[in-house]
Order: structure tokens, then C-alpha cells, then sequence
């Protein structure tokens, strides 16, 4: 390795100041704002995880009372998915790292850029202000006529709350499509950016087409407990299923938001640990834009039993099986690349192994629910629960994690404890694993979700899933500590600590503010480990 | 490094190589934005569709409600509006900067004409007993699914004259602009993509007319 | 009922047994492509592991054949559980034409079952063992879900129209009925019993009767007291159609469309009788919002049903 330099001047020092902060266009500064607002929502997300599963660990409900654990679970949902899952990676990672991949100064619109933001925390805002003045309690999923006639909650400042932040992610969207059109370095052709490129264009395509529909069916919702429209209000000829359609064509797509960009970081990771290309480049890439097309026309397999005709069912159904397909050929392509690699057991590849073991079984369950005969059965039941977590937790929060540590040199300029790195991903991958495998038998058994009390055959299961949820509530704050400590005192970071190939590794650790000190020029394919010139440039 | 050094355009930003690069950027940016809005008000086409096809009496019966005569005025003034709007566009190509800034107000002005109309009919809604909630009132038949198309009416329309308003403040915005010299013949892109905008609520307009206060209406 | 930790359902519907051996083989599945993979990504973490630290990793051509090969053999595996799910689904959708008719409605947060024969019950269902049962489902408030897992079914209880769910015991028992579909307060409280008997139980059971009598004859009696019948004679002099013999037929409305009478139709003519007027007739009928309850219509829907066509009475299904 390189010795470390640190470049006098780079963004984390050029200018100080508060205000250098909050009005900043620094699309790297910027992500580090949301990586203060995403841990954050995190953590009381989390928060209100443990209440749940500290509650469930005995059949009785004698924690808290009904009413406090519909809150519970509607407001770690809220907070979950739409101000962690789906701005973390995007807003932290792919903020900072995307113009520097393709060779750029910055984002297009580097206001828009920190406007997102403020869209962000003044929609979080009215969230927070709905959790403190009593809570929600409609479930993430806003059915109605529960949550436009029936609940007593705060659900307008929540759906306003959710409208507006709805706005960051659709402006975040426009800004990676046009900047990843428009502003690549010279040489830097499609066919030559990285693959968490091409998975943050697929996700953007889905935060454009898909958020705008969120945001009119939640604000629908608010119209019609303010003006008693009756859109879903069978008493004047609504359909509470209506909600339903419009509800899930947004919140399908939604999970791809989520878990695209975690399948870009896991390519970056796989190439770099294993030093070669990533299997399958072009497939690959092509298969992060079919699973955001396909992804658009499965919304009703979460309406199986919701009343939906028969035929409808079943083209939903072979549609949701098509939709499966592309994210396996990244599976296999991913393995593939580990074949004849030069494998790093470096906390980041340990995170990158988990996530494809764990994303597979995840993405498996999916197969159990798009066959709609079965999903009978286990929808609505912690079969779901368990599936869901499994993709997001064991799927898109190991990728971030894997994320944030492979480019934690890069965006910090510090290199982490290793050793306590590679524990807590450990930890993390054991406690998630017994929080929600047993939940895969509880579904099958028959609990249905969002149950506070449940009959007693149910609780050694429970208990299992409770214990390994409090170990991983272990795991993820022993990150906090250790990077946290690194800023500090960790050793400082070269160019390039991980001897990868990319532009970002082209830059000093912290980069300088415009990104490069040079604008580059690409004339080499991506991944391009093995090459003379690259070996030579990178010191690899 | 400095971009002034290199005699760069003042309106150049540091992260653009060139005005070229920076205008493709912004018109580019305006039409993704677009396609949200189009997927925005398209939830809102998607009820209304659906609830036509179950209720279609009621929503005829509703329609002829609505006043054909001031819908067409209305339509006529926007229509209008956008001519003034591109014409706006056209000046500031040319870099004519009285041209651009009396365009401008007229499409304002043409705005805020639609805008007054809109306000006497919503008046008059209110009036008839036509604003959903406890003191609707229609004929009997029709009561209920009624109610579901004056919501639709009042949700789609005032979201629309919503997107005008904003509209009127980027307008405000480019007459400063134009004003104080930043439009030129060479950076005219923000007249153009402001265009491109209030061209788009137009449209909407084109659809929401024949949609609302059209349906049954046969020539007799 | 408590057999330690259970890790599997018991399976108690004619159906269960389908739609377990069909999870079973998507088990299997899951299992084989689990350990396939988790195997080789260790498998090769282990073997290729890093030695050197500036060594790379050897640079071969990606092969057309392998990504053709794990694209197509993944889609055929999909193609093999669509078709099997989609005929367990079907069995699932359709009941029997004939079966034993309950009316469930759905309110926060307890249950109501009415038999035809005018039993009520509160969270618990009586049926007999070994024969179909089909529910027909409505909700007072907002969504509901009735799911036994025991049956392996589940569906939704939507306020504003009906819908179905269908099951065939095959052991007696008790089995736990949740409401599968998050409502509100007491949503983990809304839970009920089947009480599958044998035929001889259920017989003694249904013969303790009710005192009201059936749902039909229930349904008869408001049909008076709200003066249905001063339209709908059935000597057709009134001014409403003739309801005898005519639930299942098809009738036509004033704008030439055909609609087949069903219990949704029912329900919908007595609250928005505009919505459809049969042909022929003026559109006089006054609603009945408001007016009558959920299980009041239910009653009504089953009065209808009743209504044998005269003279020749016909086979109705029940």
C-alpha cells in the first residue's frame, strides 16, 4: 500500500462552520447530512423494534397496552422504509460517490441536491410531530376506511409528513438520471461505468415513475379525513380497495428502490474483494433495469386475497415469478466472480457473502408468495414479516454497512478497527438470522403479523426471535461506536487502502472538494484488474 | 482555476464544462420532472377513470353542472397564455429584454384570468350546494356517486390551479431575472424551461376540460 | 391443543394437504439453491482467499452459455410452481356448487356468524365434518380477514360488498379463526373458533335451533314489515319485478347490459336501486341506506334466494 497522505486541503476542511454545512453544494457534504438524518431515523426506528419484540416475548399483551403497539409497529414501519430504507443508500452512498465514479465535479442540480435534503428533514419533521402527539396507528400501509374514517391517530401530519419527504426522493431521482446522462468524463461510456452506477439509474427510474403515485394516493388519504371526499368510502359508492391498487403501485417498486442500490454496492464490493470483474458485466446491468421495469407490474400480489378476480391473480402472479429472475442471474453472476478470484476476507466482503446468502434466501421466500395458492395461506402472516426482512435487513442493511466500511477511508480519510468490524458483522449476522428465521415457521404455524397478544403454542418461537433480536440490536450499535471512534483516532487512510479499481480510488482519502485534482480522462473498462496500466496506476 | 480567469459566462456553473452542457442539464431536468407530474395527476385520471366507468349517469348528470360557458373561456385564456408564454421564449432567444418582460405579464395576467374564473365558479359551487360534505345536495338519484365526482372536480382542479400558482411565482422570478440582465440571447434557458413548465399545466387543462365539463354534452 | 412447539399446522380441509405439498416443494427448492449457493460463496471464499496481498484475481471472458443456462433453468422452475399454485388457487377460489351457506359479518372486533337455519354465533362457527362450507362475508366498519390456518384459507371482509371463502373439514376439532387483516385496536383480539363436529354432533347442534327461525324467515318477515311487497308481487302487477325464481337467472337493465342476480346484486338493488333498473321498469324503488343493517340484509339476500319461481318450484342451490 501507498503511505497515507493527507491532502491539505480537501472537502472535510474547506470551510468551517455551521453554516458551511447546512448551505453547502457539496453533493459529498450533503451525503454526509444524510447520513446524520438516516442513523438517526434508525435508531428510533429500531427503538420501537425492540419495544415490539420485548412485548412479543410473552403471549400476553403486558408490555404495553393495544392501542401503544399498533403505534409501535405502524411508526417503526413509517420510519424503516421511508426515512432509512429508502434514502439511505441512494442519499449517503450514491450522493457521494456517484459523481466521483463517473469522473464528474459534482451532481447536476447541486441545489436541488441539498434542497432534497431539507425536503427530507422537514418531512421527517411532521412525522416526529405525529409520533409526539400520540402516534399512528394505521400500519405503514394506510388501509382504508380504517385510517381515513375509523383511526383516531395523528395520520395527517403523518401522511403530510410522508408527501413531502416523497418530494426528496423524487428530486434525488431526477438529479443521479440527469447527472449520470449528462456529466461523465470523457472515455467513461455506458458500458464502462460501475454496475453501482447502472443500479442507481434503475433506482432513480423508479423514484421518478413511482413516487409521484405515493404522493397522491397519500394525499387523497388526508383529503378524505379532512373533506370526507369518499373515495374509499363504500357509503358513497368508494372502493377501499382502490386505495389498495394505487397504494402498492408505488410501494412495490418501492422495495427495488431499496434494494437495487444495495445490489450496485454488493458488485462494487464483490469486484474489489476478489480483485477481478464482475461476472457478467452487461447482464448485470441490464438485469438492474428489468427488475425496475418488471417491477411496475406485480403490485397486486399484494392484494391476493384482498378480492381481487381470479384472473387477475394469476397474471399478477406469473408476472411476480418473472420478476424474480433477474435478481437470481445477479446471485449466480456474483458467485461466479468469486471463482478464481484473489478473495479478501476484509469486513466489507464478509458483508457482501452475507447479504448474497441471505438475499437469496429472502428472494426464495418471494417464490413462496408469488405462488398465489400459497400465499393464501401466508400472506398476512409473519411469513411475510419474515420474508421482508430477510431482503431489507439481511439484504439491503448488510449492503449498507458493507457500504459505508468499504468506503469509509475514502469518505472519512480514517481506516476503522478491523478486528471489531469483522465481530460485530458476526454478531449482526447471527442475531439477525434467529431474530427472523424462526418468524418463516411462526408465519407457516399461522400467527398473523401485527398480532400483540398471540395463542401460547406460538411463544417459544416468539422467544427465539425476541433473544436474537436483542443481539442484533448489539451488532448494529457497535458500528456506531467503532466508526465514530476512527474519525478521531483511526489510522489515516491512503489513496487507495483496498488496492481496488474505480475512480473514486483515483482521488486522496478525504477527496478534495471538486472531486479530482485533474479531470480525468477514462480509457479503460471497468473492473479492469489484471491490466498492465491498471496494475501500475493502482500500485496493485 | 478559476472559472472568471478563463472569461467564462457569469451564469456558468463551477461543476459544468460549458452553457451547452449546463442548458442540456436544465431542459433535460425540466422533462423528468414533467414525467412526475404527469404520474402525479395520472393517480388522480386513474379514479376518475375507474369511478366514470361504475357511475357513469351520475357523472353526466354531474357534469351538466358544471358552466360549459366559463370552462371555455377558460380553456380559450390559457391556450392563449401559452401562446404568450412562447412567444416569451421566442423574445428571449432573441435576447429582446422588454420583449420577454411584457410577454411575461401577459401570461400572468392570462393566468390570473383564469384563475378569477376559476374563483366565481368554485363561488358558485358553493352556492349551489355542490361542495362535497355534510351539505351536498343533488338530486336524489344520483346523491352519492355525485359527491364522488365534485371531489374529483374540486381535488383535480384545485391541484391544477395549484401548479398555476406555482407557476406564477417562477414567472415573478424570470421577470427579476430579466429585469436586472441575466437572461441573454446566450443564456435564455431558464425563460425556456419555465416555458416548458407552464406549457405542461396547459395541458393538463386539455385534459381535465372535456374530462369534467364535457361528458354526455351531445350536440343536440 | 398445547403440543410443546409445533413447528407445522395441523392439516384439517381437503385442501390443506395440496397446498402443504406444495409448500413443501418450494422448501425443497429454497433449501437446494440456499445451500448451492451459501456453499460455493464460502467454497470459494475459502479456496481463492487472498495470500498474497497485490495478487488479482484471474481475468476470464464471461461465458453466453452459463448466463443462458441460469436464466432459463431458474425461469422453468417458475413456470413449474406457477402452474401447480395456479391450480391449487383455483381449487381454492371455486366451491362446490353445493354447499353449506354461512353469512359472516365482520365488525370491530368480534365476529358474527348466521346460519340459514337462524343460529347465531359470536366468534365461534359450528361446522360439520366432511362437507363443503362456503362464507359469505361482509364487514360493518373497515377490512377485515377471516383465515384458519387449520383450512389453509384466508380472505378479506370488505365493508360495501360480499365475498367468498370455502373450505371441506376433514377432522373434527377446534381450530383457531384470526382476523388476518390489521383493523384497528383489537385487531389481535378479533379470534374465533371452528368447531368441526361430527355429523351426528352438528345434526344435535343445528336442532337446537333458534329462536327467531331461519335467516330466510327472517328475511320474509322485514320483506313485509318494510313493505317490499307491496311492489314486488309475485303475480307481477306490481310495480317492482317478480322476485320468485329469480335469484341466479340473468336479467337486463334499461341501458341493454345483462347482469346475473347474485347476493351482490340483492344487496346492491336495496341501496342504490338506481344503479341498475331492470328493463321495463321505472326507477321508483326508494334506497334502503340507513335503513337496514348488514345482517338485516343478509336476511333479505337469503328471503330472495328462497323465492322459488311459480308454478313449477325450481331446484335452488343451498
Amino acid at each position: 500500500m501507498t503511505t497515507a497522505l493527507v491532502p491539505p486541503r480537501h472537502y472535510l476542511n474547506d470551510g468551517y462552520g455551521i453554516t458551511s454545512w447546512l448551505l453547502t453544494r457539496d453533493h459529498k457534504r450533503i451525503a454526509l447530512l444524510y447520513l446524520a438524518g438516516v442513523t438517526f431515523f434508525f435508531f428510533i426506528g429500531g427503538a420501537f423494534a425492540v419495544l415490539i419484540r420485548l412485548e412479543l416475548a410473552t403471549p400476553v399483551g403486558d408490555l404495553v397496552s393495544d392501542e401503544t403497539y399498533n403505534k409501535l409497529f405502524t411508526m417503526h414501519g413509517v420510519m424503516m422504509v421511508f426515512f432509512f430504507l429508502i434514502p439511505a443508500i441512494p442519499s449517503v452512498l450514491g450522493n457521494f460517490l456517484i459523481p466521483i465514479m463517473i469522473g464528474a465535479k459534482d451532481l447536476a442540480f447541486p441545489k436541488l441536491n441539498l434542497a432534497s435534503w431539507y425536503i427530507y428533514m422537514v418531512g421527517a419533521a411532521f412525522t416526529t410531530y405525529a409520533i409526539v402527539t400520540g402516534g399512528l396507528d394505521t400500519g405503514w400501509t394506510f388501509y382504508t376506511p380504517f385510517s381515513t374514517v375509523a383511526s383516531t391517530s395523528a395520520v395527517i401530519p403523518a401522511a403530510l409528513g410522508i408527501f413531502i419527504t416523497g418530494f426528496s426522493s423524487i428530486l434525488t431521482g431526477l438529479n443521479f438520471i440527469i447527472t449520470i446522462h449528462q456529466m461523465r468524463a470523457p472515455g467513461m461510456t455506458w458500458f464502462r461505468l460501475p454496475l453501482f452506477i447502472w443500479s442507481h439509474y434503475a433506482t432513480s427510474l423508479i423514484m421518478v415513475l413511482g413516487t409521484p403515485v405515493l404522493a397522491i394516493t397519500i394525499l387523497l388519504v388526508a383529503a378524505e379525513r379532512v373533506f370526507h371526499f369518499g373515495f374509499f368510502d363504500p357509503a358513497v359508492g368508494g372502493d377501499p380497495v382502490l386505495f389498495q391498487h394505487l397504494f402498492w403501485f408505488y410501494s412495490h417498486p418501492a422495495v427495488y428502490i431499496m434494494i437495487l442500490p444495495a445490489m450496485g454496492v454488493i458488485s462494487e464490493l464483490v469486484a474489489a474483494f476478489c480483485r477481478k470483474p464482475v461476472y457478467g458485466y452487461p447482464f448485470v446491468a441490464f438485469a438492474s433495469i428489468a427488475i425496475a421495469v418488471l417491477g411496475f407490474l406485480v403490485w397486486a400480489h399484494h392484494m391476493f386475497v384482498a378480492g381481487i378476480s381470479v384472473y387477475a391473480a394469476m397474471i399478477f402472479s406469473i408476472l411476480s415469478f418473472l420478476v424474480a429472475i433477474p435478481s437470481a442471474v445477479k446471485v449466480f453472476n456474483w458467485t461466479a466472480t468469486m471463482y478464481k478470484g484473489s478473495v479478501s476476507w476484509q469486513t466489507p466482503m464478509l458483508y457482501a457473502i452475507g447479504f448474497i446468502g441471505l438475499f437469496t434466501i429472502g428472494g426464495l421466500t418471494g417464490l413462496f408468495l408469488a405462488a398465489v395458492g400459497l400465499d393464501i395461506h401466508v400472506t398476512d402472516t409473519y411469513f411475510i414479516v419474515a420474508h421482508f426482512h430477510y431482503v431489507m435487513v439481511g439484504g439491503t442493511i448488510m449492503a449498507y454497512l458493507g457500504g459505508l466500511h468499504y468506503w469509509w477511508p475514502k469518505i472519512s480519510g480514517r481506516l476503522y478497527n478491523e478486528y471489531l468490524a469483522k465481530i460485530a458483522a458476526a454478531i449482526i449476522f447471527f442475531g439477525f438470522n434467529l431474530t427472523f428465521f424462526p418468524q418463516f415457521i411462526l408465519g407457516y404455524l399461522g400467527m398473523p403479523r401485527r398480532y400483540h397478544a398471540y395463542p401460547p403454542e406460538f411463544q417459544v418461537l416468539n422467544v427465539l426471535s425476541s433473544a436474537g433480536a436483542s443481539i442484533l440490536g448489539i451488532g448494529y450499535l457497535l458500528p456506531m461506536v467503532y466508526l465514530t471512534w476512527s474519525l478521531r483516532y483511526g489510522r489515516l487512510a491512503s489513496d487507495n487502502p483496498w488496492g481496488a479499481v474505480g475512480l473514486e480510488w483515483n482521488t486522496t482519502s478525504p477527496p478534495p472538494t471538486a472531486n479530482f485534482a485533474e479531470p480525468p480522462e477514462v480509457t479503460w473498462e471497468a473492473y479492469d484488474y489484471g491490466s498492465p496500466a491498471v496494475v501500475e496506476e493502482h500500485g496493485v | 482555476m478559476s472559472d472568471m480567469a478563463h472569461g467564462a459566462h457569469p451564469a456558468l456553473a463551477h461543476h459544468f464544462d460549458s452553457l451547452e452542457e449546463q442548458k442540456e442539464a436544465a431542459t433535460l431536468g425540466m422533462w423528468v420532472f414533467l414525467v412526475t407530474e404527469v404520474l402525479f395527476f395520472g393517480g388522480l385520471f386513474a379514479t376518475y377513470a375507474i369511478y366514470r366507468s361504475w357511475y357513469p349517469d351520475a357523472f353526466a348528470a354531474s357534469s351538466h353542472e358544471l358552466d360549459v360557458t366559463l370552462g371555455t373561456i377558460n380553456t380559450a385564456v390559457l391556450i392563449t397564455s401559452s401562446l404568450t408564454m412562447a412567444l416569451a421564449v421566442h423574445a428571449a432567444q432573441l435576447g429582446q429584454r422588454t420583449k420577454i418582460m411584457v410577454f411575461l405579464v401577459l401570461t400572468m395576467a392570462l393566468g390570473g384570468v383564469f384563475l378569477g374564473i376559476k374563483s366565481v365558479e368554485y363561488y358558485h359551487k358553493f352556492t349551489e350546494h355542490l361542495i362535497p360534505g355534510p351539505g351536498f345536495q343533488f338530486e336524489k338519484e344520483h346523491i352519492r356517486h355525485a359527491q364522488i365526482f365534485f371531489s374529483l372536480y374540486f381535488l383535480m382542479t384545485g391541484l391544477h390551479a395549484l401548479h398555476m400558482i406555482i407557476g406564477f411565482g417562477i414567472m415573478l422570478v424570470m421577470l427579476w431575472w430579466v429585469w436586472r440582465g441575466t437572461i441573454t440571447a446566450e443564456y435564455s434557458s431558464p425563460i425556456e424551461i419555465s416555458g416548458l413548465y407552464w406549457h405542461f399545466v396547459d395541458i393538463v387543462w386539455i385534459f381535465l376540460f372535456p374530462l369534467l365539463y364535457l361528458i354526455g354534452r351531445h350536440a343536440h | 391443543m398445547w403440543t410443546g412447539t409445533p413447528l407445522f399446522p395441523e392439516q384439517a380441509s381437503t385442501m390443506a394437504g395440496r397446498v402443504d405439498a406444495l409448500y413443501f416443494f418450494l422448501v425443497a427448492i429454497s433449501v437446494f439453491f440456499s445451500v448451492l449457493i451459501a456453499g460455493l460463496i464460502v467454497y470459494f471464499a475459502a479456496k481463492y482467499r487472498r495470500r498474497d496481498p497485490a495478487s488479482v484475481g484471474a481475468t476470464g471472458h464471461s461465458g453466453m452459455a452459463l448466463e443462458v443456462t441460469w436464466t432459463v433453468i431458474p425461469f422453468l422452475i417458475a413456470m413449474v410452481i406457477f402452474v401447480w399454485s395456479s391450480s391449487v388457487y383455483m381449487a381454492i377460489s371455486r366451491p362446490p356448487d353445493e354447499t353449506i351457506n354461512v353469512y359472516v359479518v365482520g365488525k370491530q372486533w368480534m365476529w358474527k356468524f348466521q346460519h340459514l337455519d337462524g343460529q347465531r354465533e359470536i366468534n365461534e362457527l359450528h361446522v360439520p365434518v366432511g362437507r363443503p362450507v362456503k362464507l359469505i362475508m361482509t364487514s360493518e366498519d373497515v377490512i377485515h380477514d377471516v383465515f384458519v390456518p387449520a383450512f389453509r384459507v384466508k380472505a378479506d371482509v370488505i365493508p360495501g360488498r360480499y365475498t367468498n371463502l370455502w373450505f371441506q373439514p376433514t377432522k373434527p376439532g377446534r381450530y383457531h379463526l384470526f382476523c388476518a387483516e390489521y383493523c384497528g385496536t383489537r385487531h389481535s383480539g378479533m379470534t374465533g373458533e371452528v368447531i368441526v363436529m361430527e355429523p351426528n354432533d352438528y345434526q344435535t347442534w343445528l336442532s337446537g335451533g333458534a329462536p327467531e327461525g331461519s335467516l330466510a324467515t327472517t328475511g320474509a318477515k322485514l320483506f313485509t314489515d318494510l313493505a317490499c311487497n307491496t311492489c314486488h308481487r309475485p303475480d307481477a302487477q306490481g310495480r317492482g319485478p317478480v322476485l320468485e325464481g329469480l335469484f341466479g337467472k340473468t336479467v337486463t337493465l334499461q341501458n341493454g347490459e345483462t347482469v346475473t342476480v347474485d347476493e351482490a346484486y340483492v344487496r346492491e338493488s336495496i341501496l342504490t336501486p338506481a344503479a341498475k333498473i331492470t328493463r321495463g321498469f321505472q326507477p321508483i324503488m326508494p334506497t334502503f341506506q340507513g335503513i337496514v343493517s348488514e345482517e338485516q340484509l343478509l336476511a333479505l339476500v337469503e328471503y330472495v334466494k328462497s323465492l322459488q319461481a311459480l308454478p313449477a318450484p325450481q331446484q335452488q342451490g343451498r
